[in-house]
């Protein structure tokens, strides 16, 4: 029973509980009562809806999120150690931080044609400058005393990017990959509500045409519980075991 | 053929300092050699272009490069690395077997350093004495022919800072490598070396090469090291500061 009594828990039967009272007293069509909201969340699971849309967009999720970590770590490294990297390609990061991501979703659509490896790499560049601009700050925050310590030892080059380069780059990657997170499964919704056939972002859009908010909300809370799992099953408990060292 | 050969002409930095000048020695091979001056005279740069991370001077050295370890002032090990990885990381390549010679080595040097309870700690787990043992572990484990040390026991206490001399010593006496040992505290260099040189302030020259009349072990008999450096301060009252000057 303790559990029920801490802040977050609070927090979260309170505001469950203020919607479920305002939604009797409206009676309105536009917000539904939290337990309607469940039951056709119930409904669709049953249906298999859920399970093949949610899989849809969590496919899309890893992928784009995987190659904007992968390009955008290897460029912010890049930038981050080799000061004529940076004077080359920091207009084209600026560029990429401030371009909408509606505008490149539209551009890749048009040049790519309405497919998935459009819808991927439109969502990947969209992330790719902000995984820059992190990992370019922990490229130069990297301690050059402990690089001395390899270069003395005679360190094989794969030692010393492994074993001392990389570990200094942790907190920066997993600041990347949680603002990441974050953003890129609400693009992909995005994405797939303008050109995909299947997916969060499509079924969204299908609700919104009959004004369904059930429908909006189910998903939404479907998709949401989902990310927080990801978060807290597979995130929190990597970066903490590669922390140990700090405590 | 000497077994290290410095001849410098000339190290000046990007902002126009020069800290070395026409300075040139000699070490044969097993001797240790102390060299004294007083601080900010370059000292350490000397000791990164033995070693090689220094490139940019005008002069020669000859140093075997291939068989050289160094212990920094501070013990830079990999904080997210534990006590044993840190050492097996400069004897890694090719990866290290159960029962190879190495793997014993290691094991004698943490066990006779008294390392063995802490294996699996955290650098950040230890004192500032434990952290010295494991970072001089880490030198004497690749059985260097030639071992660079700066200041290494400088910020300890004065116990601690004995003890480590004494297994330095040990250590020392097992498998003679060459040993150049950066100091300011004059008791401190008779105590260690066969020989030492006086370098004077900025630029710094050899202003004296100065061997040690003692029979080792040199803490033996502590009178002798006091009565050694008295006579050798009354001679050169100056020779800390950088002068064989009489006033």
């Amino acid at each position: 029973m303790k559990v029920l009594f801490q802040p977050r828990v609070l927090v979260l039967i309170s505001f469950v509980l203020i919607w479920q009272v305002l939604a009797w007293w409206l009676q309105s069509r536009y917000l539904p009562t939290p337990s309607a909201v469940l039951l056709t969340l119930w409904e669709q699971i049953l249906a298999g809806d859920l399970f093949t849309h949610l899989s849809a967009t969590l496919g899309r999720v890893i992928a784009s999120f995987s190659l904007a970590m992968l390009i955008g770590v290897g460029i912010g490294i890049l930038m981050g150690s080799r000061a004529h990297w940076n004077e080359w390609l920091d207009t084209l990061v600026i560029i990429g931080l401030n371009i909408p991501a509606l505008v490149t979703i539209i551009l890749c659509y048009i040049w790519l044609g309405l497919g998935e490896t459009a819808a991927i790499l439109a969502v990947a560049i969209n992330k790719i400058p902000m995984v820059v601009v992190t990992l370019r700050e922990g490229a130069r925050a990297i301690d050059k005393d402990l690089l001395q310590v390899a270069q003395v030892y005679r360190l094989s080059s794969l030692q010393r990017f492994w074993r001392v380069y990389w570990p200094q780059l942790y907190p920066y990657l997993f600041a990347a990959a949680r603002n990441g997170l974050a953003l890129i499964w609400k693009i992909v919704l995005v994405v797939e509500l303008l050109g995909r056939s299947n997916g969060i972002g499509f079924q969204l859009g299908n609700y919104f045409h009959y004004f369904d908010i059930k429908g909006i909300l189910a998903y939404t809370f479907a998709f949401v519980t989902l990310i927080l799992m990801l978060e807290a099953l597979f995130l929190r408990p990597l970066e903490k075991r590669l922390n140990r060292w700090r405590e | 053929m000497n077994f290290l050969q410095v001849e410098l002409r000339d190290k000046t930095f990007a902002n126009g300092v020069q800290t070395v000048r026409d300075v040139q020695f000699e070490v044969q091979a097993g001797e240790f050699v102390a060299l004294v001056g007083p601080s900010g005279t370059g000292k350490t740069t000397l000791l990164n272009m033995i070693a090689g991370l220094e490139t940019d001077f005008q002069g020669q050295i000859q140093a075997p490069r291939n068989a050289l370890s160094y212990m920094f002032q501070e013990p830079r090990l990999m904080p997210w690395l534990s006590v044993e990885n840190n050492i097996r990381l400069v004897l890694d390549a090719p990866p290290l077997q159960a029962d190879s010679e190495r793997f014993v080595r290691m094991n004698n040097l943490l066990q006779q350093l008294g390392l063995n309870e802490f294996r699996a700690a955290f650098p950040k787990q230890l004192s500032g004495g434990l952290k010295r043992r494991v970072a001089l572990v880490r030198a004497f484990v690749t059985q260097p022919q030639l071992l660079l040390m700066d200041e290494p026991f400088q910020s300890l206490d004065e116990p601690t800072a004995q003890d480590l001399r004494q297994l330095l010593m040990q250590l020392w006496q097992s498998t003679r490598p060459t040993v150049l040992f950066v100091t300011h505290s004059l008791n401190e260099a008779l105590q260690l070396a066969d020989r030492i040189l006086f370098f004077s302030s900025r630029p710094a020259q050899v202003i004296l090469d100065y061997p040690v009349p003692l029979a080792r072990p040199h803490s033996a008999i502590t009178s002798d090291l006091q009565s050694l450096q008295n006579q050798l301060l009354q001679h050169y009252p100056q020779l800390l500061s950088g002068s064989l000057a009489k006033e």
